[in-house]
């Protein structure tokens, strides 16, 4: 899903890049209070993982792929702030070494997978897992769906500065870019379940680190 | 090694980046919907290069140059992420 340079107009890149910036100052002020001697490692990790991770596209239907994104695991981990840092050095560090995501498009990667996919997938993930009283399987359902619905949601922003930009239609690129990831929303929730099933089974200690 | 659970975490990312040759080459569902609705040629070619398409340059061995800018870029976000924690640790214990 990362957006190449030529695809966004330039007012959908600046505002774009002005709500990743604004999130990126926020994000350092909201991790700065609570940051800790377990929190790093755990920072650090989850960045090299989900880089790695994403390297993995896997197909979906008709000659399609998609790969893991990663916002919803840091989220259910770290919380939605830590995870806007962590999708920003990825999409910096892809933009800027590996050249996937363009230079003035990166705002608009930042927005949609760090800060709408961290978020979406954070509150969706803690009311179910509130609704359910909090068990272990509550967490598990509550991420699987938040994984969903951050790909889906950040899809969707992605459709939205396409529509904007004048790059593609509404009424196409909604359904088309929503519909497809509606199938790698399904990737990212199996990904997320299992790896935080592993957490929960070797060190469950690590699913209390969130900070803010 | 209870206290070592970030070596394990790390060791699988660098497993991740090790596999990745087998990847799906298959667009993804953004550079597919470019395709279809043929805008995927308004993308502009990146003004520089330095790892592009996560293949390290000057290795004609295609799976090798993938997994170098596999594990690379899993090292090189490891160190970044952890001193940028490690920084915002420091300051709020100061």
């Amino acid at each position: 899903m990362h957006i190449p340079d030529g695809f966004l107009s330039a007012p959908v890149a600046a505002a774009t890049g002005v709500v990743a910036v604004a999130a990126i100052a926020v994000a350092v002020k909201e991790t700065n209070k609570k940051m800790g001697e377990k929190q790093v490692p755990m920072m650090g990790v989850l960045a090299a993982f989900i880089f790695a991770a994403q390297m993995l596209n896997f197909p979906v239907a008709g000659g399609t792929s998609g790969h893991f994104v990663g916002a919803a695991l840091a989220a259910v981990l770290l919380g939605p702030w830590a995870t806007v840092l962590i999708m920003s050095s990825v999409l910096v560090v892809q933009s800027l070494i590996f050249q996937d995501g363009g230079l003035l498009a990166l705002g608009a990667n930042i927005t949609n997978m760090g800060l709408i996919a961290g978020f979406g997938s954070y509150y969706i993930y803690k009311g179910i897992d509130m609704l359910f009283k909090n068990s272990k399987a509550s967490t598990l359902v509550g991420a699987g769906v938040g994984a969903w619905f951050s790909v889906v949601l950040a899809s969707v922003a992605c459709a939205a500065e396409l529509s904007l930009s004048g790059t593609s239609p509404w009424i196409i690129a909604i359904p088309a870019m929503g519909g497809v990831h509606m199938l790698i929303g399904v990737g990212e929730g199996l990904i997320t379940t299992a790896v935080l099933s592993l957490i929960m089974a070797t060190r469950a200690d690590l699913l209390k680190l969130q900070i803010a | 090694m209870k206290s070592k659970w970030w070596i394990i975490g790390l060791a699988i990312a660098f497993l991740l980046a090790i596999i990745s040759p087998i990847a799906s080459k298959f667009p993804d569902g953004l550079d597919r919907f470019a395709e279809d609705y043929n805008f995927a040629d308004k993308a502009v070619e990146p003004s520089f290069t330095v790892i592009p398409d996560y293949s390290f340059p000057g290795i004609t061995a295609d799976a090798t140059a993938t997994i170098i800018a596999g594990v690379l870029g899993t090292l090189l976000l490891f160190g970044l992420v952890f001193g940028l924690a490690t920084l915002l640790k420091s300051k709020h214990e100061a």
